[in-house]
Parts: structure tokens; C-alpha cells; sequence
């Protein structure tokens, strides 16, 4: 049947195409499915598809935010503070608001109520109230007839500002106590303090044989998504808004706009547009979202606003640069006795995911392999800066480029392969971790065999001429965060599925597509259950108003969380429909099939019904049929607090062999080829799959060579290049060779088994890619990105017989609080904190987030 | 103060065209703001993204760089104009092999590689990332859009090809 299905499926092409339209191997579950073995029925779900918007984006058709346009409609700007710190004096509006085509003017205190993503940190406002903390932080909106008027009204506000000291950097931070950027926060001007300790590391580096140390930096960076953020609000004259934004999370856009604008959420629908590009970068309420919104209830008319792409860079949210040192013991073999973890984030001007960035620099390390005893200490502190937050990985890769360029380090000092090191200490499967983080599927094993395998690796390794090397890596990462991120028992994801007695089926999910594909996967799932084809399944997403609440598309969660609603919602529709198919067709139950858009007898198949005419059957006797799917992750292990930040539903596993060539005469990188493998669990679709995991790779490359968001040290903090052309990304001359291998370790808690493909394989390319640099040159680049200048200066320390390497030389001293203490689950540990008082429900709560 | 306006007469897509609009704007924004086509994106309006690529007079032109006055009577071709009755096969080999993710920069991409392919239907790897090398994608790594190409090349040229069994299931 298998067979059947596919030749109709493959032979229903969109309406648009024709002519042109060779018949491709991605079309509908075209392609053969030689993954799928015999007792594995499944018709849709892994082969390689179209997206179903696939041709809407061929086309031009899709509209993004800025492609929208309302009567009537007004054009939106913000003024920007030209200060990094400083109190607002005083501002004046008057003349901005009497110029022609001014149709409205905001400043901080007419919205005066504080907002923020995470409940902790609500210390973001609409428009600054009384300072301003970073170069670029917005202090009033005009709202006007053109962009042109809005933009020349900006000039005609005044506003008075007293300077402060700036805060350039951590360091600054932890020297100047004051003025403080924030009243809030565990210390002067550092935001989060994190001290947790899961077992006795001293006496774990006591059993080691071998105890090494190593300090690591990894620069910020920034999403850099194609599209500028743009929003759309209209107010209608019976109290209704509505907001269109580029957002990735437009449930908690929704719950912002509530509180800020103090309107019921019942009268606020927000609908995601699809964005052009996310990354992490628009997962934030965001307060050109509030400051539109509001001036279309002050003006009644619809007020659009696109930002520059230089407001892009202001926005940021983006990767943080973090300062590591890690201390390891390991037995003669290399088994991890102790691990002691520090990192120092600069977290920029404001609180955005930070405190859970900065839990995340500690969180995955021990998920990869056993570490029996482990230490974490984290610190984030706020500086004059645009605000970071999640980046593809969030707050993993920093620390993940640590560990494995460290382990690295471990393997040549015990003289083990860096490959076989790995290999022999892999965390097992269906584990607890000594921070309770359960560990379900695990493929990194095969993973590793795949990419030595493939690379050569055991004819490259210390093996090529002086230039030319090979670096190793692995990685883990989330299949969605196990919590929400603010306290609820209610599901994460939530689907409702109509069927309409013509055999149209819908799917309504608050998920948000990206461009990673989440509203196909929704598609190809229901199209496996019920038998039909994804093309013909309507897909409403992220809209408040219509679609179930799905938490958004952040932490890898949208395939496994959505993808599992989605399953019961059309699993559910099934059990309505068959036993009133199985009548009509007087078959048992047990022999019904449905398959290639029909309902038929497994035996008899010539025996059977239209999908529709089943839905018809099914009507007929029930009244209208429509189910709805919800899901919500499995309770989590850790019970202590911070215990919020690193449980999932199902891990995803990645290793990856880079190659290089390092000029010694320029320092100048280049990359031919990166081999990576990804333990996917199970592919969805797979052409969707390899194009995340390449483009994982793509943006690995940019973070490892080039990419970087820094400021000029004269404390005035202004950011180097706000602008593309300066900002320097991979472009078609500097992309690599890819070669790509899906491993599937089916988890039992993904739909089908499916777990994460979007940031994961993202993680290892930066320390392979270090790695290889060594293995090339002999020096270590403990630092991101790897410029040419740095690969030059090492050298040179080489040369003079210096430590041959690149990187900070020191961690400061942080004023750590005391330890909560959690004894591991093999050291009868219960997942609690030992001092009761660490665990106060209030803290659990407040800090479990993605 | 609004502008007095300027007109001029063109040709879209192949179709006539005639369009006023206030004497400052670039042909991105005509194209976008006062003809409705919105398939033509922009990225950062300063010419670093090629996100607003269009053909004129069959170039590929940074839109955010030209002004709509200077393209009186010249051929201005956009991402509206590009699938006929069927789609064109760069727009299928693109949706076949997920070339466009989140498809921002893809009407700039499909252009970029039309100008490509009517000049060059052979074109080597090499020649397709030198032709889109001022086109930056943050999705795809750029290697399924060298596949798309590549695949939509063989067809127009008439070859019953199709796209190589691991670049859409790994190896």
C-alpha cells in the first residue's frame, strides 16, 4: 500500500505547478523510502518533502510583516538614546507633535508599566521612563502620515540627558557596584549569581589522575536574520486589537501587550507573521511591538512600524559573551572524575532570557558523557550594552566550545585519540545526570563512528602537512525545554483538528513558522494518521484568536511538542471516524487502513470509502467531527533550585570533523569540508532535516571565523558596525563543503521518535573547528571567532616559546554565593537540594524557563 | 510636506507599465509601496544584502540602490513575474530541495540565478557562488540553493535530472 500511496501523492501537484514541474524526488512522499523498513508502516513521516509553503515562497506569495498594509495606515518611529548610560532630565514633545502629518507622540511615562519575557526580569519599558542604558535604547515613538514625516519628527524632540559612568564590560561591572543599571539584580551591577555544586568536586579531583584547567572566551554575535523586525497594529472602534509581528513567540507578545496596555487578552489577538529568519532573535516582546500598538489605540488608525537594519543590531537578544574557565580530573583513560565549571556573561543592558542564559552555560555539559561529581558557578552581569539573550543554542554553544576544545586538550595529555577518548565514555542511554537531567535516546556513539568514518579521520589525524589539520567535536542540545516560562500546569502545546465532511482537514496550532518548517511538520503528521495528503491538510498557525496556545518556536521544542498535539488531535479523529468507516464498509475494526486519501479493508483493499466519505459516515452518526491534541512534557527529575533550566523532553546528539587550512604566513582559516552527524531520533522530513543541519553548520562557520558584535573600548560603548556589510557573515565564498549524516536513535517521547535538527548541530562546528586549527598549526585559539590576528599572534608566542596559544588568561573573582548543595543520584541524592532552604518553591518557580 | 510626484513608463514583467510616485524613491520602494509587489524584499537598504535584487534591462540590480526615476523605459523584471503558467524550474527546484526556509531572501536568490543560467547554462559549482556571492541567506548554508540551481540548470537545458539521493537524506 506503501506503494499506492506514494504514486498518488506523488502525482498531486500543487496547483501552481505544471509544466516545468519535473517529477522531483521531494514531492510528496516521492522518494524511496529504503530508511523505513518493513514493519515500519509509515507512508509520510520520513521521506523528503516540499514544505507546504514551499511554493508561497518560491513565489514571492508569503507575506511578511512589512508586506502588510491597512488603510488609513500610519508610518511609526522611535527616537534612540545617544548615550550608553544616563538619566533623562527632561524631554519635550511639543513641536514633534504640532508638525504637519504627526498624528501622535509616546514617551516612557505614558506606558509606564515594566514588562519583560521572563517573570524575573520584568525591567524592560515601552519607551525609557527616567534612564537610558544602552546606545540605541528608545525613548519616544512618533506615529505619522509617511516615514519620511515620522522619521523628521524625531528631530524635533528634545530631550535632555545627565550622563552616567558606563558599564563597558563585566569587569566594569564587577568594579563599579555603581550607578547601578538596574535596582534589581543579586549584586551591585551583576544581574544573576549561581553557585551549585552536584557532589564533592574536591574529592573527585582527589580519585583524578590528571587535573587540567583551561580559560575560554567566546565573543557575542548577533542572529542577523534577514528580515527586519516589523509590526502592524490595528484598533478597532470596538475595542479590539490586533497586532501582525515578526515574532517567534507570539503567545507571550500577547501576555506583554496585556499587561503593558492593561487591556483584557481577550480583546488582543496577535498573529506571527512568518519570519524571515528568527534564530532567537525575535523571541522577545519586543517595545516597538507595544509602542505600535499603543499609538494605534491613541490615533485609531492602523500604525505600522519596520525597523532599520542598524535597529536590528540594537535589538540584538543575541549571543553573550562569556568568559569560561573549566577544571577537569579524569582517570588514566580519561573518565571524568570532577568537573568544575565558571562562566562570566556580559549580558548586555537588560534581563531578556539572561537568567536562563546564563543556568545554560552550565546545564548540558554533563549529557554527553558521565561526569560523576560537578560544579557550576554563573554570573551574569548587566552592562551598557543592547541586551543578549538566545541565540540558535542559547547559552549552550558558549560553553560547549569550552569543553570540547578542553577535552581536546585532555586527550593529547593523556595521549588517547580525541575520537576514541569519546567513544569510551559516552553517557548511556535512558540516564540521570548528576544535575538530574534525564537523558532518554542517545546516538552520539554512531554519530562519531559515522564522521571519523567519513572524514578519514584516523589517515588525517596529526597526519596532514604543516596548514592542513582535522578538529573533532560533539555536541548536545534540547528537544524543547521541559518547562514553561512561567509557572503553569497547563500543556506547552496545544492542536485542534476539523474535519470537514468534504475530506478537508484543518490544523490549528499557535505555532510559529520560522522558515525551519514547523506549520509542515503539523502537515506530515496528521497526513500519517489519517491517510491523506499533507498538500491538501489547511494549516492556521499563530494567530491568538484561532489557534491553540503553542509556547513558540524557541529551545528546539516545535517538531516534538506540537508534533505530539498534533498526533493525538489526529489519532483522536481517526477513533471517531473508524468504526463508522468500518460499518459502512462491514469490515472488523482491526482490518481498517487509511491510506492515499482513502479508508479501506488491509485484506480487501478494492473494499473501501474516500477519506471524505468516511468523515461523512462519521459526521452523519456523531455530528461534526473535530478533536483536539495537547502536550506537555514529562515531570523533570531535579527538584532543587535552577533545576528549571536544562531538562527535555529528548536530547538530540551531533558530532562533527572539521578541515582546515591555516596560512601561517597571514593567519587566515579556511574550511574546506565539515562532516557532521546528527541524532535526529527520527526524521520528520528529511530534505528539511538536512537543510537545518546545514544551515547549523552555515551558522557555526560565521560564529568559529567572523562573526562578532563588539564595541569601542573608549567607554562610550558604541557598537563597532551596526550594518551588514560590516558585521561580516559567511557568504557563498566562504561556505563550506558539507557532508551530512542523519542518525536516528527513535526517542520515545518525540512523535514517530523525532527530536531536535534546528540549533544542535550548530554546536560542535565552532570546536572542531578550533581543533582542526591546532592540528594544523599547533596553536591553541581558546577563542571565538578565530581571526586571522589571533592565529598570527599565537603563532608568534609560539615562536618565542611562549604558550602556544590565543585566549584570556584570567577569571576574576566573583563574589559567589554559597553553594546549594545536591548530592548526586548515585550518591543517594533524591534530585532536592541538602539545604532544604535552597528549594524554597518561590525560587523553583520564578527560575524554570528555557 | 508631500512631494509632487514624478511619472514614468516602463516595462514589468514584461507587461507595460506606468507608475507615479514622489521623485526620492528608490525602485524597491516603488516596486513595494506604490505598485504592490511585495515579493521583493529588503534587508538593509544600504546595498550590503542583495535581499532587493531585481533584473533591469536583465541585470541583476540592488532595487534599494536604484532610483524609480532612472528606469524609464528600461525592463524591470521581479519575483512576480517569474512563474509563467507552471513555475519556473528554479522555483520548483528550489521547493523541491528546501532551498527557500524562510524565504526572505529567496526572490532575490531565484533572480540572481535566472540572470545566471540565461547567460551561462553550464554554469561550474564555482560559477554559481561567485553569481550569488552579494546575495547573503542566514538559513541554508547557501548548499541546497547550489543544488537548486544546478538541478533547475540540467532541466532547462533539457536533461531528466534529479537531485542526488543524499543531499535529501544525508548519506
Amino acid at each position: 500500500m506503501a506503494g499506492k500511496a506514494r504514486g498518488r501523492a506523488g502525482g498531486r501537484a500543487d496547483g501552481r505547478t505544471g509544466g516545468h514541474d519535473k517529477p522531483a524526488p521531494s514531492r510528496s512522499s516521492a522518494g524511496p523510502p529504503d530508511r523505513l523498513t518493513a514493519d515500519s508502516p509509515l507512508r509520510v513521516v520520513g521521506r523528503a518533502h516540499r514544505k507546504v509553503d514551499a511554493v508561497a515562497k518560491v513565489t514571492g506569495a508569503t507575506k511578511f510583516a512589512d508586506d502588510l498594509a491597512l488603510p488609513r495606515m500610519l508610518y511609526a518611529k522611535l527616537l534612540r538614546s545617544p548615550h550608553p548610560h544616563a538619566r533623562i532630565v527632561s524631554i519635550d514633545t511639543t513641536k514633534a507633535a504640532a508638525a504637519d502629518g504627526v498624528k501622535a507622540v509616546l514617551v516612557g511615562k505614558d506606558l509606564p508599566i515594566p514588562f519583560g519575557i521572563l517573570p524575573v526580569s520584568q525591567d524592560e519599558h515601552t519607551l525609557c521612563v527616567d534612564t537610558v542604558r544602552f546606545i540605541g535604547d528608545p525613548v519616544a515613538a512618533v506615529a505619522a502620515t509617511t516615514e519620511e514625516t515620522a522619521t523628521a519628527a524625531l528631530d524635533l524632540i528634545d530631550v535632555t540627558y545627565e550622563p552616567l559612568r558606563p558599564i563597558g564590560s563585566p569587569e566594569d561591572a564587577l568594579t563599579y557596584p555603581e550607578p547601578r543599571i538596574h535596582d534589581y539584580g543579586d549584586s551591585g551591577n551583576l544581574h544573576k549569581l549561581i553557585n551549585l555544586e552536584f557532589g564533592d568536586v574536591e574529592e573527585g579531583f582527589a580519585e583524578a589522575a590528571v587535573i587540567r584547567e583551561d580559560l575560554f572566551f567566546f565573543e557575542g554575535n548577533t542572529h542577523l536574520p534577514m528580515e527586519q523586525h516589523a509590526a502592524l497594529a490595528e484598533w478597532s472602534a470596538d475595542g479590539k486589537l490586533t497586532l501582525w509581528s515578526s515574532t517567534q513567540t507570539p503567545h507571550y507578545v500577547h501576555r506583554a501587550l496585556a499587561k503593558v496596555l492593561e487591556l483584557p487578552a481577550a480583546r488582543i489577538r496577535v498573529i506571527a507573521t512568518p519570519n524571515g529568519g528568527g534564530f532567537g532573535g525575535k523571541s522577545d516582546p519586543f517595545n516597538h511591538e507595544i509602542a505600535v500598538a499603543r499609538l494605534a489605540m491613541l490615533t485609531g488608525r492602523p500604525v505600522k512600524i519596520t525597523l532599520t537594519r542598524e535597529e536590528v543590531f540594537y535589538c540584538h537578544r543575541g549571543r553573550h559573551p562569556t568568559l569560561m574557565a573549566v577544571k577537569t580530573g579524569v582517570t588514566r583513560d580519561g573518565a571524568i572524575t570532577a568537573m568544575h565549571f565558571r562562566s562570566l556573561l556580559d549580558g548586555g543592558a537588560y534581563g531578556s532570557y539572561g537568567v536562563a542564559s546564563t543556568y545554560y552555560t552550565g546545564a548540558l555539559q554533563t549529557v554527553t558523557y558521565p561526569i560523576k561529581r560537578y560544579k557550576f558557578q554563573g554570573a551574569r552581569a548587566f552592562t551598557n550594552k543592547p541586551p543578549c539573550g538566545p541565540k540558535r543554542g542559547h547559552g549552550t554553544p558558549q560553553p560547549r566550545f569550552a569543553l570540547e576544545v578542553h577535552l581536546d586538550k585532555i586527550a593529547e595529555e593523556l595521549g588517547l585519540d580525541p575520537a576514541e577518548l569519546r567513544l569510551k565514555h559516552l553517557q548511556p542511554a535512558d540516564s540521570l545526570t548528576a544535575n538530574y537531567l534525564r537523558v532518554g535516546s542517545m546516538g552520539l556513539g554512531e554519530c562519531i563512528r559515522k564522521v571519523t568514518a567519513g572524514s578519514g579521520w584516523r589517515d588525517k589525524f596529526k597526519r596532514l602537512p604543516l596548514g592542513r589539520g582535522v578538529g573533532l567535536a560533539c555536541s548536545s542540545y534540547l528537544s524543547g525545554a521541559g518547562l514553561p516560562i512561567y509557572w503553569n500546569h497547563m500543556p506547552h502545546s496545544g492542536v485542534q483538528l476539523k474535519c470537514d465532511r468534504s475530506g478537508g482537514v484543518t490544523v490549528f496550532c499557535g505555532s510559529t513558522d520560522i522558515g525551519q518548517g514547523s506549520d509542515s511538520i503539523l502537515a506530515y503528521i496528521t497526513a500519517e494518521v489519517l491517510g491523506i495528503d499533507p498538500f491538501d491538510i489547511r494549516i492556521v498557525t499563530a494567530d491568538t484568536d484561532l489557534t491553540p496556545v503553542d509556547l513558540g518556536s524557541y529551545s528546539s521544542r516545535v517538531t516534538l511538542m506540537s508534533g505530539n498535539a498534533a498526533l493525538q488531535a489526529a489519532e483522536r479523529a481517526r477513533e471517531i471516524i473508524l468504526p463508522h468507516a468500518a460499518r459502512g464498509l462491514d469490515v472488523p475494526m482491526t482490518r481498517i487502513v487509511f491510506a492515499a486519501g482513502r479508508v479501506f479493508d488491509v485484506e480487501d483493499p478494492a473494499r473501501g470509502m474516500t477519506f471524505a466519505e468516511a468523515v461523512q459516515a462519521a459526521e452523519s452518526a456523531v455530528g461534526t467531527v473535530g478533536t483536539v491534541g495537547s502536550y506537555t512534557p514529562p515531570k523533570s527529575a531535579g527538584r532543587y533550585r535552577g533545576a528549571g533550566v536544562g531538562p527535555s523532553p529528548a536530547y538530540s546528539y551531533s558530532a562533527c570533523v572539521a578541515e582546515v587550512d591555516v596560512d601561517p604566513a597571514t593567519g587566515i582559516v579556511r574550511v574546506p569540508k565539515i562532516w557532521i552527524a546528527h541524532d535526529v531520533g527520527r526524521c520528520i522530513n528529511a530534505a528539511a532535516t538536512i537543510g537545518q543541519v546545514e544551515g547549523s553548520v552555515y551558522m557555526g562557520l560565521g560564529e568559529a571565523l567572523m562573526e562578532e558584535m563588539t564595541y569601542r573600548e573608549n567607554r562610550q560603548v558604541v557598537h563597532k558596525f551596526p550594518s551588514l556589510l560590516e558585521y561580516k557573515s559567511p557568504t557563498t565564498l566562504e561556505m563550506c563543503d558539507v557532508v551530512t549524516y542523519i542518525i536516528e536513535d527513535p526517542d520515545p517521547n518525540g512523535p514517530y521518535g523525532a527530536k531536535e535538527v534546528g540549533q544542535g548541530p550548530l554546536l560542535p562546528v565552532m570546536p572542531a573547528v578550533a581543533n582542526a586549527v591546532y592540528d594544523a598549526v599547533g596553536v591553541r585559539i581558546d577563542e571565538v571567532p578565530i581571526t586571522p590576528e589571533k592565529v598570527l599572534k599565537a603563532l608568534r608566542h609560539k615562536q618565542k616559546g611562549d604558550a602556544p596559544r590565543y585566549g584570556p588568561n584570567a577569571f576574576p573573582e566573583i563574589p559567589w554565593p554559597e553553594p546549594t548543595r545536591v548530592p548526586p543520584p548515585w550518591e543517594g541524592g533524591d534530585g532536592k537540594a541538602r539545604d532544604q532552604a535552597a528549594t524554597l518553591a518561590g525560587g523553583v518557580r520564578e527560575e524554570r524557563q528555557h | 510636506m508631500p512631494d509632487s510626484k514624478v511619472a514614468i513608463a516602463f516595462t514589468l514583467n514584461s507587461e507595460p507599465c506606468q507608475v507615479s510616485f514622489a521623485p526620492h524613491k528608490t525602485l524597491l520602494e516603488v516596486l513595494r509601496e506604490d505598485l504592490g509587489l511585495t515579493g521583493t524584499k529588503h534587508g538593509c537598504e544600504l546595498g550590503e544584502c542583495g535581499t532587493c535584487t531585481v533584473l533591469l534591462d536583465d541585470q541583476p540590480v540592488l532595487s534599494c540602490l536604484v532610483l524609480g526615476q532612472a528606469c524609464g523605459g528600461r525592463s524591470v523584471r521581479t519575483i512576480e513575474g517569474m512563474a509563467g503558467r507552471a513555475l519556473h524550474p528554479l522555483q520548483t527546484a528550489f521547493a523541491d530541495l528546501g532551498a527557500a526556509q524562510c524565504g526572505y531572501c529567496t526572490p532575490a536568490f531565484l533572480l540572481a540565478a535566472q540572470a545566471l543560467l540565461e547567460h551561462n547554462p553550464t554554469p561550474s559549482r564555482d560559477e554559481i557562488k561567485q553569481a550569488l556571492s552579494g546575495n547573503l541567506c542566514r538559513c541554508t548554508g547557501y548548499i541546497k540553493i547550489y543544488e537548486a540551481v544546478e538541478l533547475a540548470a540540467a532541466w532547462i537545458r533539457g536533461e531528466k535530472a534529479t537531485a542526488p539521493r543524499e543531499s535529501l537524506y544525508g548519506r
